[in-house]
């Protein structure tokens, strides 16, 4: 069974028609790191409140190591909690706030000491232990949040956007500091975020939600690589989205504004509907006239050139749709005009067919 | 100079002229206790009196546990309507304000009315009537005086708890946790120590000063022992009313630099 599980879990604010949170089911192993991922008011932090106790769900379960908790006050949960704002008591020292849980707990002075220490230890501020929060750097301020959070060691840490406050530097800095944190101690660890490159990098597993559903679960090579749904889709990575008719359903043939493409397998969708499909920028290449037929081509003319220093992101526009894809900069050729024709190419494993809420919703997304 | 300069002065001098002159006034006037001597002799008399320090400390004891009280009752009450009730933040406002517009005169003739005979309810005595001994009209007293410090206490709570992030630190500490005491008295009330003074003080300002609730519920303190005093005696009362300035201006000054300590703490070094 796994560590944590949520099972049809559903959160509905007595204010509000829409839910928040809705059938969510999840099940996280021991010692994973899982980022639940998506745009605001998506629920992520209503998700996590709950696994916290902070909130109770409308309906469902929260198991955690097969304990159900789903009434359980949070203060009885034993899991351990970092906040955007930081949350210092302001009143406390470092060491006396890293302490709080254990001061709480009543253990002994001689066990909360040695604690403390190995706790600054960890996150390399043996030095300011006498300082208040106020003295201290943002980033610094975090790493004491994550100390005194796993300082009562518990079963789970939850994190709620913890580096959304700071500045774009420490931010990787400190996501490094914390991915080897939860890695040595061995703690499972639920990490909210809207940044998908935060999630990318740290996790095992990304939940990406959207209005309060899960769109998809997966690690991060499948939700990048494959994503399921037209929303995964657009919030991943920087994928070319458009609309396809069908041409042929079973050769996989379609047409984009008029010009004909092939997917590598059969598309589920009769002839002459449309289908939302999604290219990768990194398969997209500028054609030289000699590749196969097997290559898609796409004409179009150019829209804009954007000099990114290693890359250049060029944007080509035929009619309605946009194709954005970056080549790596070679101080030997020239840059592609504005205006210019061009021919893109791409193999036809770079087509993804997506599934979900239809183009007039899509765009308001 | 600038015109708008010289009218800034202008007001500004009228405002203190306004403010001082009376003050100064009492105070020259208290100084000529003897004839054609400038001294400290009402002072001195005033101070040698036993009534003064004994309705003095009364007053003092009076206004230390209505601190108490009243910090025990609007802290939590102010912290509970912030976390969980905020829509009801308006209802609690106007109801710390009521003792603005309610007479501290109709409050007294309430109390007396309600509590001079023991409520009863059929055989049972729930409470003997309270004006019967010292401690029980203490009680009273001290009842009427937190709803006096009513809305200076709650304004001060109040403020102090907007300036931290009571929900997040809330959370913190229940994560970590604690029960409701613990956040209470190891979270809450230590950071808000800057309010806490500040409400404490005023208080304390108007407890020592009130004259209606002690006079009509007879209880020896010292805003009815200054208003006999001055029935009787001329110089004693300019002079206790000097040194009544004197204490509340220490109060601002030590508000003042607690607050101020307070804020530099907590935007000090980012
Ligand atoms: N206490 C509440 N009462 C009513 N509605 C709420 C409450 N808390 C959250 N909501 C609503 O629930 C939805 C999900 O909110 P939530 O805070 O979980 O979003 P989020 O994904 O964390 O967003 P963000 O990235 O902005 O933090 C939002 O529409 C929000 O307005
Ligand atoms: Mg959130």
């Amino acid at each position: 069974m796994a560590f944590l599980e949520l099972s049809k879990v559903r959160k509905q604010f007595s204010n509000v028609a829409a839910p928040a949170v809705q059938d969510f089911n999840l099940s996280v192993e021991r010692g994973e790191f899982v980022s639940f991922l998506g745009p605001s008011g998506c629920g992520k932090t209503t998700t996590l409140r709950m696994i916290a106790g902070f909130e109770h769900p409308t309906v469902g379960k929260i198991v955690i190591n097969g304990k159900e908790v789903t009434g359980v006050a949070a203060n009885k949960r034993k899991i351990g909690m970092v906040f955007q704002s930081y949350a210092l008591f302001p009143n406390m020292t470092v060491a006396d706030n890293i302490g709080f849980g254990l001061r709480v707990a009543k253990r002994p002075k001689a066990e909360i000491e040695p604690r403390v220490q190995e706790m600054l230890k960890l996150i390399h501020l043996e030095d300011k232990a006498k300082r208040y929060p106020a003295q201290l750097s943002g980033g610094q301020q975090q790493r004491v949040a994550l100390a005194r959070a796993l300082a009562i060691k518990p079963e789970l840490l939850l994190l709620d956007e913890p580096l959304s406050a700071l500045d774009a530097k420490i931010r990787v800095s400190l996501r490094n500091e914390i991915r080897a944190i939860q890695r040595q101690t061995g703690v499972t660890a639920i990490y909210v975020t809207h940044d998908q490159e935060e999630a990318m990098s740290l996790s095992d597993r990304i939940v990406v939600m959207s209005e309060g559903r899960m769109e998809q679960v997966g690690t991060p090579f499948e939700i990048y690589n494959f994503p399921q749904t037209q929303f995964v889709a657009s919030f991943v990575g920087t994928l070319n989205r458009m609309q396809a008719r069908v041409a042929d359903p079973s050769a996989g043939a379609l047409e984009v504004e008029g010009q004909p493409l092939t997917a590598a397998r059969a598309v589920e969708a009769n002839r002459g509907e449309t289908i939302a499909i999604a290219l990768r920028p990194e398969m997209i290449h500028l054609a030289k006239g000699t590749e196969g037929v097997e290559m898609n081509h796409l004409n179009g003319a150019v829209e804009e050139t954007t000099f990114l220093g290693s890359i250049v992101r060029t944007r080509v526009r035929l009619r309605d749709s946009v194709i954005s894809f970056d080549t790596f900069n070679n101080p030997n050729l020239a840059l592609p005009q504005r205006g210019e024709m061009l021919s893109v190419v791409f193999p036809r494993e770079a087509i993804l067919l997506l599934k979900g809420p239809s183009a007039a919703q899509e765009s308001a997304v | 100079m600038k015109r708008s300069t010289f009218w800034g002065l202008f007001w500004v001098t009228l405002a203190a002229l306004y403010l001082f002159l009376p003050l100064w006034g009492a105070f020259d006037f208290s100084l000529r206790a003897e004839r054609d001597v400038i001294g400290f002799a009402s002072y001195t008399r005033a101070f040698a009196d036993d009534d003064f320090w004994r309705t003095f400390t009364f007053s003092n004891q009076m206004a230390f546990v209505s601190i108490i009280v009243s910090v025990l009752l609007i802290v939590p009450t102010a912290y509970w309507v912030q976390l969980k009730l905020p829509h009801l933040r308006p209802v609690v406002e106007f109801i710390t304000l009521l003792p603005f517009v309610i007479p501290a005169i109709i409050l007294v003739f309430g109390y007396i009315k309600l509590y001079s005979s023991p409520l009863e309810l059929g055989p049972l005595t729930i409470f003997p009537a309270l004006t019967n001994t010292d401690l029980s009209t203490n009680v009273l007293l001290i009842a009427g005086y937190v709803v006096l410090a009513l809305p200076y206490m709650y304004r001060s709570v109040d403020n102090g708890l907007r300036a931290i992030d009571v929900r997040t630190l809330t959370e913190a500490a229940q994560s970590l946790g604690a029960g409701w005491f613990t956040i209470m008295f190891r979270i809450i009330m230590p950071n808000l120590r800057a309010a806490l003074l500040s409400g404490a003080l005023l208080t304390f300002a108007i407890v020592v000063g009130e004259l209606t609730l002690a006079t009509f519920l007879g209880r020896p303190a010292f805003g009815p022992y200054l208003q006999q005093l001055g029935q009787h005696k001329a110089y004693e009362p300019a002079a206790l009313s000097i040194v009544s300035f004197l204490l509340t201006w220490l109060a601002m000054i030590l508000i003042y630099f607690v607050t101020r300590g307070s804020n530099a703490q907590v935007t000090g070094a980012h």
